[in-house]
């Protein structure tokens, strides 16, 4: 329906995005992330902050499905705004489909409203004085379909996402999810080059999380061109998701597929949300020396991979056993530790260890119970080297 | 109930006072309850007085409008020949002003509010200007403007032999320059408070700038614009000063209600009476029937 520039080299995005500005006041973004304190992640800058700047290189091919990964105010939605156009670029470039769409360095920048590229927002921005319908018809329009044609196929669209009966409904009296399908239907109609999806889920509840989801990864699958997706959550990122960028402090730190970033963390904040339990030390062998964040030697892990030099050492909380006396199992690796904190987890309880080394632990209610934990108590914890890997850092 | 809590809560917020210092947010917290108590206690004379002497200030006069107007001779008063024309005129011309000021005010309320062109802070205090000053001031300055020997009026006559001193189309001139700030700040509060967001989205679904605002932005500051449009429609029914010093008193061209009303009061009271009633009426009517619909916007 509409006409779209034909690739001419590498089909697919190839950005390199550099924005530097101080961070709005008011908008949603975060206080830059210290790499040591991802606790203070989450924190919220309002008026006095420092300069941001964003630095990541992104591509991906038609049809793969790009999420960038991270914690509040590493710059996702930066990158995302910058992709659309609607924060400029200090630096870098912007391709889509062999076409440069940006780059400062030579004048050259291609407005929001020219490029193929479509949003949807986090909270979709659906325009409230207009139907549904209307709504997807909005960019069918204005590239220059006429009213009837553009209602008929905004009408398809609508369908597609499961909404025809929600047609002629305006944006308030539509549920999250309704709402959600309708900013893709809109985003998707003009028949976008670049999808950019920006934290679809988390305006929605956690039940009609879970169908949206489902959904979305079917329409994405059906995509042909290159989607991107910014998320905190990386349960979206895995499901939704052919690769995985991870985005801290405005920087690209780890880039690969959901799986591999999955087992090889290699930032604390991807090892928190994957749920491993993640150092940094020194392999010697099947050891390794793990080293706290001063530099000192804390304890020597056993792993089941060899390597030297310096590594990541990584195993889940599930391998974590949790014993009153020190264990007269094969385990090499155990440690006396303190119970600092206790909370449920899922049908586990989640236990934080204090000891040589922060562990965390995933016990059963049963098991808390038969050792009687209370936070406080002094018990061993053990890991079988079997279940620690070791990767090169 | 209130009452004896509330004693002793401020006699230990003034006896701690270091501590207060110290605790900043736990003392502000119970000072804030404490003058809750208060406030909920009554209000305090110095202030109901001058708001009720406000009130009956504010009324009373149009009460005595009601009193004294004849009432039994209104039917005359209201036959004779001033009354309709100027009516007739007043409405027309005060419509036509709004209209202009529409056209003009709400593109200049955009760049005032969507834009970041140096001098914009002045651009924005010159608007009001009209706003503060006399009107008649406005007037003469529109007649060394567009008056027949003015800086544009000159050139108005010669080129294309148009005249706007005392002429319909003059008082409409007049309405718009006193009328048109009203409009253009209250349509640019509601620009302000407009998700400018929705602009981006729309300029994502390739939407130009213009586009976005004819499709996205003017539909969402409807009210605001309707709240500006009502306010300068008022401002110019009643324009007084710069219409009679720009356009003058012409019965049927240029004497709209305000100037009629003057003149009658000259040498037919009961006449003068009866056409403010009608202009109050007027007033009344729209006010109503736009109160809530349109007024609810921020303006």
């Amino acid at each position: 329906m509409t006409t779209l520039q034909k690739p001419v080299t590498a089909d697919g995005l190839d950005a390199h995005l550099v924005v530097e500005h101080a961070p709005r006041a008011g908008a949603v973004c975060a206080a830059a992330s210290h790499g040591a304190a991802p606790h203070a992640a989450a924190s919220h800058a309002t008026v006095v902050a420092p300069p941001f700047r964003l630095d990541v290189e992104l591509s991906a091919r038609p049809g793969q499905v790009l999420a960038l990964l991270g914690p509040n105010g590493a710059g996702k939605s930066t990158a995302l705004r910058a992709l659309a156009g609607l924060t400029p670029l200090t630096g870098g470039r912007l391709t889509l489909d062999g076409r440069t769409l940006e780059q400062p360095d030579a004048r050259l920048r291609v407005p929001p409203e020219q490029r193929p590229v479509g949003v949807v927002f986090q909270d979709y921005l659906l325009f409230p004085h207009l139907s549904a319908l209307d709504n997807v018809a909005f960019g069918l329009r204005t590239r220059g379909l006429r009213k009837a044609a553009a209602r008929a196929e905004a009408a398809e669209w609508l369908e597609r996402v499961g909404l025809a009966e929600q047609a002629g409904a305006r944006p308030r009296t539509l549920s999250g999810g309704q709402a959600q399908r309708v900013a893709l239907a809109r985003a998707l109609a003009p028949h976008p080059r670049l999808l950019l999806l920006d934290e679809p889920m988390a305006a929605l509840d956690a039940r009609t999380r879970l169908d949206v989801r489902t959904q979305l990864r079917r329409h994405l699958a059906a995509f042909d061109a290159v989607a991107v997706l910014v998320t905190h959550d990386p349960l979206d990122a895995m499901v939704l998701a052919d690769r995985l960028t991870v985005i801290e402090d405005g920087r690209a730190v780890q880039h690969g597929t959901p799986a591999d970033i999955a087992r090889h963390p290699r930032s604390d904040y991807i090892a928190r949300l994957v749920g491993l339990n993640l150092y940094r030390g020194f392999a010697h062998g099947h050891e390794v020396r793990v080293t706290d964040e001063a530099g000192d030697d804390s304890a020597v892990l056993a792993t089941a991979d060899e390597h030297s030099g310096p590594v990541f050492a990584a195993f889940p909380p599930a391998a974590v056993t949790v014993h009153r006396t020190r264990p007269e199992t094969s385990a090499r690796n155990q440690w006396p530790v303190t119970v600092a904190g206790m909370e449920l987890h899922g049908d586990q309880v989640r236990l934080d260890l204090l000891g040589p080394l922060r562990i965390t632990a995933d016990i059963t209610p049963a098991s808390v119970a038969e050792l009687g934990l209370a936070e406080g108590s002094q018990v061993w914890a053990a890991v079988k080297a079997a279940q620690t890997r070791a990767y090169p850092a | 109930m209130t009452h004896p809590r509330a004693t002793p809560t401020g006699d230990d917020t003034a006896a701690s006072d270091p501590s207060a210092v110290r605790r900043p947010g736990l003392r502000a917290g119970r000072r804030a309850a404490w003058r809750g108590g208060a406030r909920r206690g009554g209000v305090p004379a110095a202030l109901l007085l001058p708001a009720l002497a406000g009130l009956v200030f504010l009324v009373l006069p149009l009460i005595g409008l009601l009193v004294r107007a004849p009432w039994g001779s209104l039917p005359t008063a209201l036959g004779g020949g001033t009354v309709w024309p100027a009516l007739r005129l007043s409405l027309f011309t005060a419509t036509a002003a709004t209209a202009v000021s529409l056209v003009l005010g709400v593109p200049l309320a955009w760049l005032l509010a969507r834009t970041d062109f140096p001098g914009r802070r002045l651009a924005r205090t010159l608007v009001t200007v009209p706003l503060v000053m006399p009107p008649v001031v406005g007037g003469v300055a529109l007649l060394l403007f567009f008056g027949r020997n003015g800086i544009v009026g000159r050139w108005l006559d010669s080129a294309f032999g148009i005249t706007l001193p005392f002429t319909t189309a003059g008082v409409v001139v007049a309405e718009a320059f006193v009328a048109m700030p009203f409009l253009v700040l209250s349509v640019e509060g509601a620009l302000r408070g407009a998700d400018a967001r929705y602009e981006e989205a729309a300029a994502t679904l390739g939407a130009s700038r213009f586009t976005a605002f004819r499709r996205v932005t003017l539909p969402l500051v409807a009210p605001g614009i309707a709240a500006g449009s009502v306010l300068a429609w008022a401002r110019a029914l009643g324009e007084f000063g710069a219409t009679i010093t720009f356009a003058g008193n012409f019965p049927g061209t240029t004497q709209t209600m305000p100037l009629a009303v003057y003149l009658a009061l000259q040498d037919d009271p009961a006449n003068a009476i009866a056409l403010s009633l009608v202009l109050l009426v007027v007033s009344v009517l729209v006010l109503v029937g736009l109160r809530g619909r349109w007024t609810g916007g921020p303006a």
